[in-house]
C-alpha cells in the first residue's frame, strides 16, 4: 500500500474507470443479495415459462436461468442442489414422454410414428387406452407440456442454487422468527444425521462386521436415533440457556387482539378462497380474502410486538435486489401483457401440434426473455478463489 | 454474584441425591475452578448456576440459588441468558445457526440488543477469540478448537456477568487451550466478569484461579479455598503439584515458574543421578521394543524409507539381515509410507512415513486438525490413501474384509459409545465374541480384568467416560490385535481414570502390542509413549523419542519437564522412583 502510494498508478481512462464501478461487487456478507430477490426473479422466470409451450422460448428460459446459476452461485451446500432440480427435471420429461407413448394422447394425429400393441381392456375402462398408435402430434404435444414443467422446476432449482435457505427464513416477520429458527435447526438437523449415520458405519467396521449393505445401515438406525434425540435434548437446553423463546410483557389487550386478528384472518382467508373457486361465491369472495389476509397480516405484526428479537445484520434490500427482482418481474408481465395484446401471441407462444408446424422464435418474447440475465451482471459475484485471482489480473490491480 | 445456598439436587429415580448440602458464594470478578473426580456432581452444580437444572433436567433441587440477585426457582434459563452464559461440554450440541458469524449473534438476537451493538460486539469477540478468518465459515467444517473457541465467543456476546464453563480445554490442543485460557484471564481482569470453571486438566488451569471448590467424592460436603491450600488435600492434583507434594513445598507450586524457583535443590540432587532414558524405564523392560533412534524431519521420505527398515531389523526377528527387502517386513504392525490423504481438494495428510514395532507406544501430537485422526482411520481402512502406502501386519486396510482386520488393528475412537451397540455389558461383551471369533467369555474376561466392580446388566450409556472408554477398549481388545489405535483417549477422564489407562496400557504396550494414541494430553504422552510424532498440516515436524521432542518443543513438554529443564525427566513417578533408587529419604529434598 505504501509502495503504491509513494509510485502514484496511472488512472485508468474514464471509460474504463466506469465500466469498473458498473461491474458487481465481489460478494460479502454486507452486500449480499437478499434471497427473496432471487426468489422473485425465479418465480417470474417460471411465471413466464408457465405462459408458453413454445420449445424455442423454453430452451431459451431454462438457459437464461442456467447461465446466471453458472454465474453467480457459490460454493455453499445448497448451490449444489441445482443439479438434483435438473435432473428432476429431466426425469419429468422423460416420464411425460413415455406416459404419451404408454397411454397415448388426447391430440388427434395422422403421423403415426408407430404402432404398439394395444392392451384389451374391459368396458368400464372406456377411455383409458394403453398401447396402440404412436403419433408425431402426440409425442411433440407431450415434449411441448413436459419442457413446460422441466423450466417450471428448474427456475425453483435456480432459485434454491442461488439464495440462501437459513437467511430466507430469517427474513419472516418477527412473529415467526421462532418457527424460523427451528427450521434452520431442522435443516442443520439432517446433515448432522447423515454424519452420524456415516461415522457410525465406520464404528461397525471397526467391530469387524461389514460396514456396506442395507443390513449395516438398519442395524446403526437405533444408535443414530438415539444420538439424534441425545442431541436434540442438548440443544434445546442450549437454546433456552442462550435465551430463545424470551417475550417482551405486552398488555393484555393487545394479546387477545393478536389471537382475534389471527383467527379472524384465517378464517377469512379459507371463506375467501372458497368464495373465489365456487360459482356463487364470486361476488364476496375476493374482498372476504383480502380482508381476511389483511387482519392475517395484522395479527402478525401485533404478534410481533411480543417478541424481543432483533436482527443480527439482516440482508438489506438495496438497487441491485430491486434490479435482480424487477428483472425477473419483467420477464413474468412482459409475456403476460404480450399474451394479451399482441394478434399473433397465441401461435407465437403455443406453437400449433395439428397440423405439425415448425415453432418459430418470437422476436419480442424472446428479447423479454433475455431481460432475465440481467442478475448474472448485476448481482455481487462469489468470492471463488478462481475467479477471485482471474478478476484481480484481469482489472490489474487489487483493493487496497 | 453466585450463591449456593445449602443446596441438594436430587434427579428423578435416583436413590440418593446427586449433590448434597452444598453453600457457596462466588464473588464478582472472580475466577472460581471446581475439581473433583468424575461423577460427583460438577456438572450437576454448574447446570444450578444457569438454572439448567433443574428446570430442564428433571428432578428436586432443595435450597436456594441466586445468581446476580435473581433466584433460579422463579428465573427459568431463558430469564437468566443475560447475566449467565453456559457452555457445556460438547460444543457442536450447542450451535443454533449455520455459521459462526450467525452463530455468535444468536444469544444477542435472543436478547433483543441494538443491530449496531450486535455489529460491534461480534467484531469484537471475533479478534477476541481469533476468528476473523473464519467469520464466513460453516459452524460444523471447524475443527474441535475453533467449535469450542466460536461456542464461548458465542455466550460471551452479549456479555454476561457470569459465565459457566463445562470443561473448556479438554478437546483442545495445548496451544488452542491457551489461547481460550488468555482470553478468559482477560474476560475476569478487564471486563470484571465472574467465572465458575469445572476441568479435569488442572494442569491447564489450575493457575488461573482464584479459589478453588472441592468435591472430592459424590455427597460430600464443598472444600473452598487458595488453590495451594485445597491442592494439598485435594484427591486430583495436576503434576506440578504432585512434584510439590514429592518435594514436601508449602505452599504448593502452582505454576512451573514457582517450581521452578523452588527446584533448585531437586535439580542438584538428580543431576547426580544417572537419567533413565524412557524406553528403559520399568514399563518397557518385558517390550520387545528396544532403543529408538531420533529421526530428523527434514530427511525426505525417498531417504528414510531405508532407514526405517534397517532401524527396527534387531526388533522385530533375532537374526540380523542386511537386506532392507526382508519378509519380516510384513509382519510389523504398522508401516505406512509417504502417506497422502484427500478429502474434497484439501489434502489432510501429505507424504507421513511411520513404522509401528511391537511394544512400542506412540503418540501423535499436533494441534486440532492437523491430520491426527485422519491418519488413525487410515490406519484401520476407513479413508483410502491417495498416494503412498499403508501396511497394517502385511495387509492394505482399506482392502481388508472388517473381520480380518480386527484381527491386525483396533481403533478406540473419539467417542467411545460409537463402539457399543448392545444395551448392557453382557450383550456388549458376547457380540464381541462374536465378532472377533473368540472363545465365548474372552471379552468378559478382559471386562472383569479391567473393570472389576462391573455388573453384566448394566447399560453402557449409564457408565461413566473412563468405563466406556475402558469397556470399548475391551471390545477391541477382544481379537488380539497387535495394533491398538486410541483416539483421544483421555478427553473426559480424571487423574484416577487417566493413571488406571496409563496402567492398563503399559501392561498391553509390555505384552508386544503396538499403541499409537493421538492426543493432546502432554502428561499421558509423557507417561506412556516411546516415541512423539508431531503433525502439523498433515505432514510430521517432528519425529524422536519422547524425551528428546519433549525437551525440545517446550507446548509438548509435560509439566515435570518444564521444571527440571535442561534434565530429562517427564513425569513425577521417574523422578520419585530415581529419587528411591538413589537411597535418602523422598520427603524432602533438601
Amino acid at each position: 500500500m505504501i509502495a503504491a502510494k509513494g509510485r502514484p498508478r496511472p488512472r485508468p481512462r474514464p471509460r474504463l474507470r466506469l465500466r469498473l464501478r458498473l461491474r458487481a461487487p465481489r460478494a460479502t456478507r454486507t452486500n449480499a443479495l437478499h434471497p427473496g430477490a432471487w426468489w422473485i426473479w425465479a418465480l417470474g422466470l417460471g411465471t413466464a415459462a408457465s405462459r408458453t409451450t413454445n420449445p424455442l422460448l423454453l430452451a431459451l428460459l431454462v438457459a437464461v436461468a442456467g447461465y446466471v446459476v453458472a454465474a453467480r452461485r457459490t460454493e455453499a451446500p445448497w448451490a449444489r442442489s441445482y443439479g438434483a432440480f435438473v435432473k428432476l427435471a429431466l426425469a419429468v420429461l422423460g416420464i411425460r414422454l413415455a406416459f404419451a407413448v404408454l397411454l397415448g394422447s388426447p391430440v388427434p394425429g395422422t403421423h403415426v410414428l408407430v404402432t404398439l400393441p394395444e392392451l384389451p381392456l374391459p368396458d368400464w375402462a372406456e377411455g383409458i387406452r394403453v398401447g396402440g398408435r404412436v403419433t408425431a402430434e402426440g409425442l411433440v404435444f407431450a415434449l411441448y407440456d413436459g419442457l413446460k414443467l422441466a423450466a417450471l422446476l428448474i427456475c425453483v432449482g435456480a432459485a434454491n442454487a442461488l439464495a440462501n435457505p437459513a437467511r430466507l427464513l430469517k427474513s419472516l416477520p418477527g412473529a415467526l422468527y421462532e418457527a424460523g429458527v427451528a427450521v434452520v435447526v431442522a435443516l442443520t438437523f439432517a446433515p448432522n444425521l447423515i454424519a452420524d449415520v456415516q461415522r457410525l458405519r465406520a464404528a461397525r467396521r471397526l467391530r469387524g462386521r461389514p460396514d456396506r449393505g442395507l443390513r449395516g445401515l438398519l442395524h446403526v438406525g437405533l444408535p443414530v436415533l438415539e444420538g439424534a434425540l441425545e442431541r436434540s435434548v442438548a440443544l434445546a437446553a442450549a437454546m433456552d440457556a442462550r435465551g430463545y423463546g424470551r417475550s417482551a410483557e405486552v398488555p393484555p389487550g393487545v394479546r387477545r387482539t393478536t389471537a382475534v386478528l389471527t383467527l379472524g384472518g384465517l378464517v377469512g382467508v379459507c371463506a375467501g378462497t372458497y368464495g373465489l373457486l365456487t360459482a356463487e361465491g364470486g361476488g364476496y369472495g375476493l374482498p372476504v380474502l383480502l380482508a381476511g389476509l389483511g387482519a392475517a397480516l395484522g395479527g402478525l405484526w401485533l404478534g410481533g410486538r411480543r417478541s424481543l428479537r432483533t436482527r443480527y445484520r439482516p440482508d438489506a434490500w438495496g438497487v441491485r435486489a430491486w434490479l435482480v427482482a424487477g428483472s425477473g418481474a419483467a420477464v413474468a408481465a412482459l409475456l403476460i401483457l404480450y399474451a394479451a395484446h399482441d394478434v399473433y401471441a397465441a401461435a407465437a407462444l403455443h406453437p400449433g401440434v395439428v397440423p405439425l408446424t415448425a415453432p418459430t422464435l418470437p422476436l419480442w418474447p424472446a428479447a423479454a426473455v433475455l431481460l432475465g440475465l440481467l442478475p448474472a451482471f448485476a448481482a455481487p459475484s462469489p468470492t471463488d478463489t478462481r475467479t477471485a485471482t482471474a478478476t484481480a489480473t484481469a482489472t490489474g490491480k487489487e483493493p487496497s | 454474584m453466585i450463591r449456593f445456598e445449602d443446596v441438594t439436587v436430587t434427579y428423578d429415580g435416583a436413590t440418593r441425591p446427586t449433590v448434597q448440602g452444598i453453600g457457596l458464594s462466588v464473588q464478582e470478578g472472580e475466577l472460581m475452578l471446581l475439581v473433583g473426580p468424575s461423577g460427583v456432581g460438577k456438572s450437576t452444580l454448574l447446570g444450578a448456576v444457569s438454572g439448567l437444572v433443574p428446570h430442564f433436567t428433571g428432578g428436586t433441587l432443595r435450597g436456594r440459588v441466586t445468581v446476580a440477585g435473581r433466584d433460579t426457582r422463579t428465573h427459568k434459563p431463558r430469564e437468566l441468558a443475560d447475566v449467565v452464559g453456559t457452555v457445556g461440554q460438547d460444543p457442536l450440541a450447542h450451535f443454533v445457526t449455520d455459521t459462526v458469524e450467525d452463530e455468535l449473534a444468536y444469544g444477542m438476537e435472543s436478547l433483543g440488543l441494538a443491530p449496531d451493538v450486535m455489529r460491534r460486539r461480534v467484531e469484537e469477540t471475533l479478534d477476541l477469540l481469533g476468528l476473523a478468518g473464519l467469520r464466513d465459515r460453516p459452524v460444523s467444517t471447524l475443527s474441535g478448537g475453533q467449535q469450542q473457541r466460536v461456542a464461548i465467543g458465542s455466550v460471551l456476546t452479549p456479555h454476561p456477568r457470569v459465565l459457566v464453563l463445562d470443561e473448556p480445554t479438554s478437546a483442545l490442543d495445548p496451544a488452542a487451550a491457551e489461547e481460550v485460557l488468555a482470553v478468559l484471564q482477560r474476560l475476569v481482569h478487564d471486563l470484571g466478569t465472574t467465572v465458575l470453571m469445572a476441568e479435569h486438566r488442572l494442569e491447564r488451569v489450575v493457575q488461573y484461579a482464584d479459589r478453588v471448590a472441592l468435591l472430592p467424592s459424590p455427597g460430600a460436603p464443598l472444600t473452598v479455598g487458595p488453590p495451594a491450600e485445597v491442592m494439598a488435600v485435594s484427591p486430583v492434583y495436576p503434576p506440578v503439584v504432585a512434584l510439590g507434594r514429592l518435594g514436601g513445598w508449602s505452599p504448593l507450586p502452582l505454576t512451573v515458574r514457582d517450581a521452578r524457583r523452588r527446584a533448585e535443590a531437586l535439580r542438584e540432587r538428580l543431576a547426580g543421578i544417572p537419567y533413565e532414558s524412557p524406553h528403559e524405564s520399568p514399563y518397557e523392560d518385558a517390550g520387545t521394543a528396544g532403543p529408538v533412534p531420533a529421526r530428523g524431519g527434514g530427511t525426505s521420505p525417498s531417504r528414510r524409507t531405508p532407514r526405517l527398515f534397517r532401524r527396527r531389523t534387531p526388533q522385530t526377528s533375532g537374526t540380523r539381515d542386511t537386506g532392507a527387502t526382508r519378509t519380516p517386513v510384513t509382519h510389523r504392525p504398522a508401516v505406512v509410507e509417504g502417506l497422502s490423504v484427500r478429502r474434497g481438494r484439501a489434502e489432510v495428510l501429505h507424504d507421513v512415513g511411520l513404522t509401528v514395532a511391537p511394544g512400542e507406544t506412540v503418540a501423535l501430537m499436533g494441534r486440532n486438525g492437523a491430520g491426527k485422526s485422519t491418519l488413525l482411520s487410515a490406519l484401520v481402512g476407513l479413508v483410502p490413501p491417495a498416494a503412498g502406502s499403508v501396511r497394517v501386519g502385511g495387509l492394505r486396510p482399506d482392502r481388508t474384509a472388517p473381520a480380518d482386520l480386527i484381527r491386525r488393528v483396533g481403533l478406540v475412537p473419539q467417542e467411545p459409545r460409537d463402539l457399543l451397540y448392545a444395551d448392557t455389558v453382557a450383550g456388549e461383551c458376547a457380540a464381541a465374541d462374536g465378532d472377533a471369533g473368540a472363545e465365548p467369555g474372552t471379552c468378559r474376561a478382559l471386562v472383569s480384568e479391567l473393570l472389576p466392580d462391573i455388573a453384566d446388566g448394566t447399560h453402557p450409556r449409564d457408565l461413566s467416560e473412563g468405563q466406556r472408554l475402558t469397556l470399548a477398549l475391551a471390545v477391541v481388545l477382544t481379537a488380539r490385535p497387535p495394533l491398538v489405535l486410541l483416539d483421544e483417549p483421555t478427553r473426559g477422564l480424571d487423574y484416577a481414570a487417566k493413571s488406571r489407562l496409563v496402567t492398563l496400557l503399559r501392561g498391553l504396550a509390555a505384552e508386544g502390542h503396538a499403541i499409537v494414541l493421538a492426543t493432546h494430553d502432554v502428561e499421558l504422552a509423557a507417561e506412556l509413549s516411546h516415541r512423539i510424532v508431531i503433525l502439523a498440516d498433515g505432514e510430521p515436524v517432528a519425529d524422536g523419542p519422547t524425551a528428546e521432542v519433549v525437551v525440545a518443543s517446550p507446548p509438548f513438554a509435560p509439566q515435570v519437564t518444564k521444571v527440571l529443564a535442561p534434565q530429562k525427566w517427564l513425569t513425577v513417578s521417574q523422578v520419585r522412583e530415581a529419587l528411591r533408587a538413589s537411597g535418602g529419604p523422598t520427603g524432602d529434598p533438601r
